[in-house]
């Protein structure tokens, strides 16, 4: 009796070991190669050609933005050229997929039910396939290099009005919209005064996967945009790949490291948020 | 181009023609009606879609079947044979019978799949681990973060980053391989095939498995815990617990995981692209790059690369289609059937 319950403490035991090393394993897998990239950037090349791997950094981070900035990449540029586009994309699709979601949701018209289905068909459409169309189109109409094509089509983004409609529908009494046409709210007043605040939890996840999901965005930018001063960090980090830096190893790193700082502050502060978002958009029953 | 005009046209007309029946019905109620509000509150979203996906989907349909080639090239036509025949289907024709085309499509497929089972894999172990009832693991929001980590950072950075990590022949891959005894000399990854194959999955599993986990483990929290309750009585061990119960209620959401990585996966462009190029010989060379390189690069055949994405829309229509099908619940299709069944004997019974 006593030797079998021994030989199951000890399976147990073994178990949470495994459980430890695998999960610790994957998270150190996850930071090992941000944190090489990291050192990298503030060594210089001679130094990665003796050693490539280094856990602490050393003290050429200022010759190696020297080097980097001296040459096609320009981080301000990219920084602010994909904060242009990022904060428009996010405030547009999330300000009209609330409205989407309000007028599926507060209202009964006739078309309702078939609209939602629709939304519904049109939710997992590959943008990407559609893009030789997209790019003659804004091309005839004189828009390339142009932010506003990047922008614009947010306003229609799917997946957000479904998310929003079922917060929606758990959180939003329609004896409130209700109490607001007997004070005299007109409706649009209402939607903005009223319903908008409501929101706010919804907005702000939906916010970051927006605002995330257009910063790492490269196809679309990279066939519309062909003008330097125009190109997102995405682009420009492709710059990094040229012959331009093949041996500055040390400034590679730097950029990189430049563009994946931004996500790493952003993520490292908002993580529960974006986690329980992901969570939250898995259940989309 | 006369499609410009006709667009907003019957938008236009459509909103009007709902708008209009719906102040019909208000002035023959003689009361309040809101109805009108939800038509124009939807007004911003349908014309932006209609505008920038259905009308550039339609463009490049169309586009697929004429001889729009060249930058800056804004005339086109419909093919036609030598004799003046139409001729719609010769880029299809081209682009199926292209050996590149044929290889990003072979490479796509062996690309997602090596990357997707060991992703879903992982998922379900780390699932199985992170919600397990008798043994919670400590520290899990922090390995929930940390796994997840990589997924939101830029994947074109990520592609450039293993680019450097995979370096020849000084790079910390080989350091380390070297310093763990592994391999005697460096070695050129970007050289061997299956190699350069294997990193770009790596990439993507190390990129998308702390996705699926997170949507994998709000599933199971979402299964009614009285099950796995009744279940620990009957005497039923975790293992048969999480094959017979969790996994058959996790239907939908592997159909929902399956489905958007696959569509994602038949899309495969940043990282690919910016690893390797599409090489060594080829053989990382996606569906997305060769549309890109057919459209963007050398003569611009943007009416080869709108048939090229026309044919992986339609592989991508067809997948789904298959994979709802066989996901779909069989039980309920088995109960509805049955209850239609009894319902048309009911019928009889009173007719007769």
């Amino acid at each position: 009796m006593n030797a079998r319950h021994g030989s199951i403490r000890a399976k147990r035991i073994t178990y949470k070991t495994i459980v430890y090393v695998v999960c610790t394993f994957l998270a150190l897998l996850s930071i090992f190669p941000f944190w090489i990239m990291f050192m990298n950037a503030t060594r210089s090349t001679y130094e990665i050609q003796q050693s490539s791997i280094s856990l602490v950094p050393s003290k050429y981070f200022m010759s190696n933005w020297k080097i980097l900035t001296g040459k096609a990449f320009s981080p301000m540029t990219g920084f602010i050229n994909s904060m242009t586009v990022s904060v428009g994309v996010t405030v547009l699709a999330v300000y009209f997929s609330s409205l989407t979601a309000y007028a599926l949701m507060a209202y009964s018209w006739k078309l309702r039910q078939a609209f939602f289905s629709f939304i519904m068909a049109i939710m997992m459409i590959p943008a990407q396939l559609s893009s030789i169309g997209f790019y003659q189109f804004i091309y005839r109409i004189g828009m390339t290099n142009k932010f506003t094509p990047l922008i614009v089509p947010a306003i229609a983004s799917p997946a957000m009005v479904f998310f929003m409609r079922q917060y929606l529908m758990a959180a939003l009494p329609l004896e409130i919209v209700d109490s607001a046409r007997i004070d005299g709210s007109r409706e649009f007043a209402t939607f903005n005064r009223i319903i908008l605040p409501i929101m706010k939890p919804a907005l702000a996840t939906q916010a970051i996967f927006s605002f995330v999901g257009s910063w790492n965005n490269l196809f679309i930018p990279l066939i519309l945009l062909t003008n330097k001063k125009k190109y997102t960090m995405p682009i420009m980090v492709s710059l990094l790949r040229g012959d331009i830096y093949k041996t500055e190893y040390g400034s590679v790193y730097l950029g990189l490291s430049l563009t994946v700082l931004p996500l790493f502050v952003i993520y490292f502060m908002l993580a529960k948020y974006i986690i329980a978002g992901v969570a939250l958009g898995a259940l989309k029953e | 181009m006369r499609s410009g005009r006709t667009l907003p046209l019957l938008i236009f007309i459509f909103f009007a023609i709902a708008i209009l029946s719906e102040g019909w019905n208000i002035v023959r109620k003689k009361s309040v009606s809101y109805a009108k509000y939800g038509y124009i509150f939807s007004i911003p979203f349908v014309v932006a879609f209609l505008v920038f996906s259905l009308y550039p989907i339609v463009y490049t349909l169309v586009i697929g079947f004429t001889d729009l080639r060249g930058l800056g090239v804004k005339e086109y036509h419909f093919l036609r044979t030598a004799e003046g025949n139409l001729d719609l289907f010769g880029n299809f024709r081209t682009v199926l019978n292209n050996k590149t085309f044929t290889t990003s499509l072979k490479n796509t497929i062996i690309l997602w799949t090596a990357n997707f089972i060991p992703q879903i894999s992982m998922a379900l172990l780390l699932t199985a681990w992170f919600t397990d009832r008798n043994f919670k693991v400590k520290g899990q929001g922090a390995y929930k973060i940390l796994i997840y980590m990589p997924n939101i950072i830029t994947a074109a950075t990520i592609a450039i980053l293993f680019n450097s990590l995979f370096g020849y022949p000084k790079g910390p891959v080989n350091d380390l391989l070297m310093k763990l005894k592994c391999i005697d000399g460096p070695r050129n990854f970007s050289l061997q095939r299956w190699t350069a194959r294997g990193v770009v999955s790596f990439i993507q599993f190390w990129m998308w498995y702390g996705n699926t986990m997170i949507v994998l483990i709000a599933g199971v929290l979402g299964i009614n815990p009285s099950l796995f309750e009744a279940a620990e009585i009957d005497g039923a061990t975790p293992t048969q617990i999480f094959f017979r119960i969790t996994l058959p209620l996790l239907r939908t959401i592997l159909l929902y995981v399956l489905v958007t990585s696959m569509i994602g996966g038949l899309q495969m462009f940043d990282i690919p692209k910016l690893f390797l190029n599409g090489g060594p010989d080829q053989a990382t060379i996606t569906s997305s790059m060769f549309i890109h390189e057919q459209a963007f690069s050398g003569s611009y055949l943007y009416n080869r690369a709108s048939a090229a994405s026309i044919i992986v829309f339609g592989i991508i229509i067809v997948l789904s289609i298959i994979l709802f099908q066989i996901l779909k619940d069989k039980d309920e299709v088995a109960r509805r059937k049955y209850l239609r069944a009894q319902r048309k004997a009911a019928r009889r019974r009173v007719n007769s």
